[in-house]
């Protein structure tokens, strides 16, 4: 009864959830981390779903390296975040235009 | 075989309704709490498809490390919710525009042009005594042990980094330099004077 296309349904949701929260908290920096971890959790879906369907494990070891890349990317992103807090005393993106020529 | 089915769209109510909670939640500590919920029921579901070690991992590592350093990080920042509002239908309504768009087109192309045999059966059973996190590490150690080694190469390199960004070194603070206080020798701190000794007087 439950099967691929469910999983697959679920996780489309889900990643087009995400990718709505970007859009819409474009000027919170910590709000679009977070939504970049339900992206990669969406992702995570696709292969555990694949995975079960075609019963290879190789599937559910991606899912294990994404896991291990998201925890790095978070925890750099974090520091990344609180330096630049430090010294803008704001995480606003759109005020992020030092570089702009 | 019917109760799967309502504990899977159960968990998946739960889920959606947690991420919707994390995109518009007003409080960002709300939002930590609502990602959470979502890779709680995640991790539920992940063992409804039998995926029991990455389940177990999901809630190890994410609800246990990185959802805990996302809460510290939002309770050190100082971040004014209404300022952030400001500006924020006119993205809203592109965001969510953007997004059912999406949605409707990965949906129909999943329910409606994907529609072979063996796409739309639940998952085929798992055979007798399969055990799920010893089939992994059997090929997570024998064909991607390369792939595992980096993988702890790459986390090492997150932990340098992240102390590298965020030490700082403060002016005017008082430590202690071992290598001078060890380096010291006695006549770098007394001084013995000879001379005649003298009468009371």
């Amino acid at each position: 009864m439950i099967g691929l296309q469910h999983y697959l349904t679920l996780s489309a949701i889900l990643f087009v959830l995400s990718i709505g929260g970007i859009v819409v908290n474009r000027r919170n920096l910590i709000l679009m981390l977070m939504c970049i971890e339900l992206m990669l959790l969406a992702v995570n879906f696709n292969f555990i779903a694949f995975s079960r369907h075609l019963g290879d494990e190789t599937g559910q070891v991606f899912v294990f390296f994404v896991l291990t890349v998201a925890a790095a990317e978070a925890a750099i992103g974090l520091a990344i975040l609180v330096v630049l807090f430090r010294s803008r005393r704001s995480i606003d993106v759109q005020e992020l235009n030092t570089m702009k020529g | 075989m019917l109760f799967h089915a309502i504990l899977f769209y159960f968990f998946s109510a739960v889920l959606i309704g947690a991420a919707l909670g994390v995109v518009f939640a007003r409080n960002p500590v709300h939002a930590v709490m609502f990602l959470v919920l979502a890779f709680f029921n995640s991790a539920a579901l992940w063992l409804l498809a039998e995926a029991e070690f990455l389940a177990i991992v999901l809630v190890l590592v994410y609800v246990g490390a990185v959802m805990v350093l996302f809460l510290f990080v939002v309770m050190m920042l100082d971040i004014k919710v209404e300022v952030i509002r400001k500006n924020w239908s006119r993205y809203a309504s592109l965001g969510i525009g953007v997004a059912l768009l999406m949605a409707f087109e990965m949906i129909q192309l999943i329910w409606f042009r994907g529609l072979s045999e063996d796409m739309s059966g639940s998952f085929a059973a798992n055979p007798e005594g399969y055990n799920n996190t010893k089939a992994l590490g059997s090929v997570l150690y024998t064909e991607h042990v390369y792939a595992f080694e980096i993988a702890a190469v790459i986390l090492l390199l997150a932990i340098v980094a992240a102390i590298t960004l965020t030490v700082r070194k403060r002016p005017g603070l008082k430590v202690q330099n071992i290598a001078a206080q060890v380096a010291v020798r006695a006549r770098d701190r007394i001084r013995i004077v000879k001379m005649k000794s003298e009468t009371r007087p």
